[in-house]
């Protein structure tokens, strides 16, 4: 640290060199004056990191791809949850469109099925728990790019749930409503007859979570994260795509991963 | 305080203070620090988790996020209109051969060097700053308009975008840190006037040359 006597209770005073006495002393004028003369290097800092980081848009993927390799299995045994902090890696991120993660209890949960269905319903958990249980465990892949790894699912299978209510003919399309009052998704009912689909109880191997979008969550394997609603509240069987929350912010309705939202990734299903 | 005789003993001479920012100066430094302090404040409610699950409204906040970030060239372009502004862009991207030596000395804050209105460090602020917003709002806009471009153009915008933002982070906490340890480089951003003693061992090449026009007496 550097002393600065001269400035002693907050006062200034005069500098402590005599040899600048605050009249004009000519090398220091020539000093600044050289400012006007000096070499670019702004100019050249500035065009270097633009050239840096066009460099980095083009090949920054492989560079991520590294990373993301060798930050898997730390942020894996992280206890502390800092690595989710390092702009990589497969951990994860909680996202949230209203001010609160909503709550509400297993005992107090109820899915209501209606629309185009032969059978209008509402599913307690008990409901729920006496269909059919499918599991899976399969990579969940968010379109901001990070992606987790080999998730253990558990629920109900849509395509169980849609032949306990029946589907009337006319109805083309679904859409989910979610217990945060805002979120909503959809799918093609080619889509929601797909096996990987799931009205999922469980998740990593337990209920799923209140962050996590529980009691009662969609997860749609093959396709990007904003596709498996969470806190999950309504189903109504429909006769078109009423695309959902992101999908009216830009995101693909189709959301394949890989072949959708301009992204290469590996698929999930 | 009062009566408290300076080092030097050569009390007597009224302190006298130089303008360093004018009011247009102040103007472009004020809304960019508080347009980037927008932009490091929703980012980090969009990017750490904790944060994220608790502020929430994703949608609202990364919209906040976009148009900030767009915004932060704009003071810069206004303040072209001033002279003043356009005069220090100038000495900002000019290093001097006493910069260098400044930049090398180990005792550079001993006001030996007499360096002009900027020393070094203030320089390399800026001109990171200046390329940073610039880059960010590259990879930014590659993000946000992820479908005109190349796939895996996305992954790497994020990658760097990501990298930069930790980097602009600690280059603003830095250049918070050192102002605050000085108050007269602090109140001058503020008010506009530097004591000249303070411009004298600084900046002693630009205290040399301001013209008494750009003087007042406290």
């Amino acid at each position: 640290m550097t002393n600065r006597p001269t400035e002693i209770d907050g006062k200034p005073v005069e500098p402590a060199d005599p040899a600048a006495p605050g009249g004009a002393v000519s090398p220091a004028v020539a000093a600044d004056e050289a400012d006007a003369h000096g070499r670019p290097i702004g100019r050249r800092i500035v065009l270097g990191m633009l050239g840096l980081g066009a460099l980095g848009v083009v090949f920054g993927k492989h560079l991520q791809d590294a990373e993301n390799a060798v930050l898997r299995p730390v942020e894996e045994h992280d206890p502390t949850g800092l690595s989710a902090l390092i702009p990589a890696g497969d951990s994860f991120r909680f996202y949230s469109i209203t001010g609160q993660e909503p709550q509400r209890s297993a005992a107090d949960y109820q899915l209501s099925v209606d629309g185009l269905v032969e059978r209008p319903t509402t599913f307690t958990m008990a409901d729920l728990a006496a269909l059919p249980q499918t599991e899976l465990v399969e990579d969940f892949q968010c379109v901001t790019g990070w992606r987790v790894p080999g998730v253990h699912w558990a629920g109900v299978a849509l395509p169980d749930l849609l032949d306990h209510v029946g589907v009337q003919t006319g109805a083309t399309a679904l859409q989910f409503t979610c217990f945060d009052g805002a979120y909503t998704e959809s799918l093609t009912l080619d889509q929601a007859r797909r096996r990987d689909v799931l009205v999922a109880t469980q998740m990593l191997g337990g209920p799923v979570s209140r962050s996590h979008g529980g009691p009662v969550r969609l997860y749609v394997a093959p396709m990007y994260g904003y596709k498996s609603a969470k806190w999950l509240s309504g189903i109504k069987l429909t006769s078109k795509v009423i695309p959902g929350f992101w999908e009216q912010n830009g995101y693909d309705v189709d959301a394949w991963v890989g072949k959708s939202n301009g992204r290469s990734d590996a698929p999930t299903d | 305080m009062p009566g408290s005789a300076n080092r030097t003993g050569e009390a007597m001479r009224p302190p006298t203070e130089l303008l360093r920012f004018t009011r247009s100066e102040r103007w472009v430094h004020r809304t960019t620090a508080a347009d980037m302090g927008i932009c490091l404040a929703t980012a980090a409610i969009l990017y750490i988790g904790p944060l994220s699950t608790a502020i929430g409204y994703r949608a609202i906040v990364e919209w906040i996020h976009v148009i900030a970030g767009l915004c932060l060239p704009v003071p810069l372009v206004i303040g072209l209109l001033s002279k003043a502004f356009r005069i220090d862009l100038g000495r900002l991207n000019r290093f001097s051969s006493s910069d260098w030596k400044w930049l090398r000395s180990r005792d550079r804050r001993a006001g030996r060097i007499p360096v002009g209105k900027f020393n070094a460090g203030q320089k390399l602020n800026a001109n990171f700053q200046l390329g940073a917003i610039l880059v960010m709002m590259l990879t930014g806009s590659v993000m946000r308009f992820a479908n005109h471009w190349p796939i895996a153009w996305r992954t790497g915008a994020t990658f760097v975008h990501d990298w930069a933002a930790y980097a602009i982070l600690a280059v603003v906490l830095g250049h918070i840190y050192m102002a605050v340890r000085d108050p007269y480089a602090l109140g001058g951003m503020r008010t506009g006037y530097v004591p000249t003693s303070w411009a004298n061992r600084e900046h002693g090449a630009w205290a040399a040359q301001a013209s008494e026009a750009h003087t007042r007496a406290r």
